[in-house]
């Protein structure tokens, strides 16, 4: 190869870690903080196709991308919220209840959404940060996703809550030791609750971040497990929401291998190089879980991770 | 109530509930519920063609479904069944391709054994990384299916492919030797008939013999396992390897009895309806037999619903998306004592009765 299609090589990944890590980071963030409170949500997939076709649908009906937003977040709410009030049932396992949500959420969405698959809906702004450099090519990779810088705030307030605030503390608590959140006088079931449904509006945003950015259209192959992968990527982050962020760009970046190669010419292993990030995520929890013990940083009540 | 009748009664009730409530959920885009009943009746079993689609799409249900149920009376949780059908359908695509296999029965079977060979690795690879590096299996499971269905594509579009499929790319067509013909010249496949043994022999083998006992224990109380030193980790490894087997063999089998070859339609998500069908069973093998023909009649009622009603083909996945949840919501009124409930109803009406439970989940301790 020669020097331009390096670059170009390497601008197409960048470029790619920056579009694909934008619907990461916000569907890790969510995890993230539902996880902290003590319970997983498998279904975040299912929330983020929802809200998907939500922020499509908004976007499309009212013209303006940034209701679609709105929407799109409303969606994965709801749907998380019923994943929490499912979840507080005795004997139903949270695990299960995500498999069956995942499922529900991508019927309703390709059912309502099959109107939406032909037209266009107003978009999210691009921020053009490439304007130092005088190569189309970089221009054209670092147009970003005007929701990234909302993700960063996120991750950085997130931080700070779970670390300052008495509301991140009472999430921890409840992720910690539910004994110790109901001796306080807290109800652990609506801590969690209300921590999946706000996990379920910022994996929302990253629904939206999928159909109204490039390439910003809505199909039924919107989403190929974001959802999921976020749950290792959470892991792999120790549920700190500043390692997601590096993490989601990480796994963006992995995710634009392929697609960047097939741009500059390379066909062969198009489909090998799209499970890369499947497989890096894999290789992730290899070389960070080890048997009999829990992940360092684990929420205490967390099912996913208790081991034998 | 008698658990039996417990078992019954509560999966019932829920996908009652569940057609009530999608009934509603057609009403709001303006369709007569009514229509749609009759419609998803007729479409699954109302007449000898409308059963033909059905028991044609049970048959893989039933064997995908027990890719969950046997991992899960091991107490394993694994989703990935859809890699384990893909690839058994690419192993018995390929396996003609490689050696030359005599062209009857025997050959069939020699390629429907590749398929089984094939998902029972997938998917006793899930319970390996569980077992020896302590991932969880239902995320490392479905992860798996991703990575499989990407070497599927890349296989079928690159190695293996038939150059004489331009617009979809596919693996040459088996021949006809191989193929699984009709039961008794009808659309109903000999895979059904391997389904059902299956879930019947499986069944047997976890209630009647020893290491069937023994992988119940596992899964059961991990503790009292360990106690009287049974090899957990073989155990696992074992209800991995037979339950990846039946999923690769449904593969196998919609490759030489519906599709011929190994092509993308063989991605059609009956991973993840078996998913479905094994919780509904509540993992119990014999179980499976039933709730898949239900949820075969209710995929093949989709196209029906599509054609007749307008509604989209994903409806049929809204359905299963109800009927899961309401199935998983059932569970929480297994335990409660009817007649207690009623009594305290009846004595203290202001008391609503709730109490605390505890909410966290045990896996494992």
């Amino acid at each position: 190869m020669s020097a331009d299609q390096w670059i170009a090589l390497i601008a197409a990944i960048v470029g790619g870690a920056l579009r694909v890590g934008v619907p990461f980071l916000f569907v890790s963030l969510g995890e993230c903080l539902t996880e902290k409170s003590g319970r997983i949500n498998l279904g975040l997939e299912g929330v983020l196709v929802l809200s998907a076709m939500a922020a499509f649908g908004g976007a499309y009906l009212t013209g303006s991308p940034w209701l679609g937003v709105l929407a799109g977040a409303t969606a994965g709410a709801l749907l998380a919220t019923l994943h929490g009030l499912l979840c507080s049932l005795p004997r139903v396992n949270d695990v299960a209840t995500g498999i069956a949500l995942m499922l529900l959420g991508m019927g309703l969405a390709f059912c309502l959404g099959k109107p939406l698959i032909q037209p266009q809906a107003p978009q999210i702004p691009a921020l053009p940060l490439g304007g130092w450099s005088d190569s189309p090519v970089v221009q054209s990779a670092l147009q970003v996703n005007a929701l990234l810088p909302l993700g960063v705030v996120l991750a950085v307030l997130l931080w700070w809550a779970f670390a300052r605030t008495r509301w991140g503390l009472l999430v921890r608590l409840a992720g910690d030791s539910a004994n110790a959140t109901r001796a306080l006088g807290y109800s652990v079931p609506g801590i969690r609750i209300a921590a999946t449904a706000a996990g379920g509006f910022i994996a929302g945003l990253g629904g939206a971040s999928l159909t109204l950015f490039y390439p910003g259209s809505w199909n039924e192959g919107i989403s190929s497990g974001q959802g999921l992968i976020a749950v290792a990527l959470v892991i792999f982050a120790r549920w700190s929401p500043l390692r997601c962020l590096v993490a989601a760009l990480l796994f963006g970046g992995a995710g634009a291998i392929g697609p960047a190669l097939q741009s500059v010419g390379v066909g062969w292993g198009y489909h090998l190089f799209n499970t890369v990030p499947y497989v890096l995520t894999l290789l992730i929890l290899v070389v960070t879980c080890k048997p009999g013990s829990v992940a360092a940083g684990s929420p205490g009540e967390l099912s996913s991770t208790k081991q034998s | 109530m008698h658990p039996v009748a417990k078992d019954i009664l509560l999966p019932v009730a829920a996908i009652a509930l569940a057609l009530l409530l999608f009934g509603g959920f057609v009403g709001f885009a303006g369709v007569n519920p009514l229509d749609v009943w009759a419609t998803l009746f007729k479409g699954a079993f109302g007449d000898w063609f409308s059963w033909q689609n059905t028991l044609q799409r049970a048959a893989p249900l039933m064997l995908t479904a027990l890719c969950v149920a046997l991992p899960a009376r091991a107490g394993l949780t694994v989703i990935g069944g859809e890699g384990a059908l893909v690839l058994g359908g690419l192993a018995a695509a390929a396996l003609p391709m490689a050696v030359a296999l005599p062209t009857n029965a025997a050959g069939t079977l020699l390629a429907c054994a590749a398929g089984a060979v094939a998902g029972a690795l997938w998917i006793m690879l899930a319970g390996w990384l569980r077992q020896y590096r302590g991932i969880n299996e239902t995320i490392s499971s479905l992860l798996l299916s991703y990575v499989a269905i990407g070497l599927f594509k890349h296989f079928v579009e690159g190695a293996l492919r038939d150059p004489a499929s331009l617009n979809k790319p596919a693996t040459p067509s088996l021949d006809p030797g191989l193929l699984i013909g009709g039961i008794a010249g009808s659309d109903v496949h000999w895979g059904l008939v391997l389904g059902v043994l299956a879930c019947v022999a499986l069944g047997l083998w976890l209630h009647f013999t020893a290491s069937g006992f023994s992988v119940r224990v596992v899964g059961g109380n991990p503790r009292a396992a360990q106690l009287v030193g049974l090899p957990a980790t073989r155990l696992v490894l074992l209800a991995c390897a037979l339950g990846g087997a039946a999923a690769g063999l449904a593969g196998a089998v919609e490759v030489a009895a519906v599709h011929t070859n190994a092509n993308g339609a063989l991605i059609a998500g009956y991973g993840y309806a078996g998913i479905l069908v094994a919780f509904i069973a509540r993992h119990n093998p014999i179980a499976i037999i039933p709730v898949a023909i239900v949820f075969g009649g209710f995929g093949a009622a989709g196209s029906l619903l599509q054609r007749r009603l307008g509604l989209p083909d994903a409806s049929v996945m809204v359905l299963q998306g109800i009927a899961f949840v309401l199935i998983l919501a059932s569970e929480a009124l297994r335990d409660v004592d009817w007649r207690t409930w009623w009594a305290q109803r009846r004595k203290r009406p202001e008391d609503t009765g709730t109490t605390p439970a505890p909410t966290a989940h045990v896996e494992a301790i």
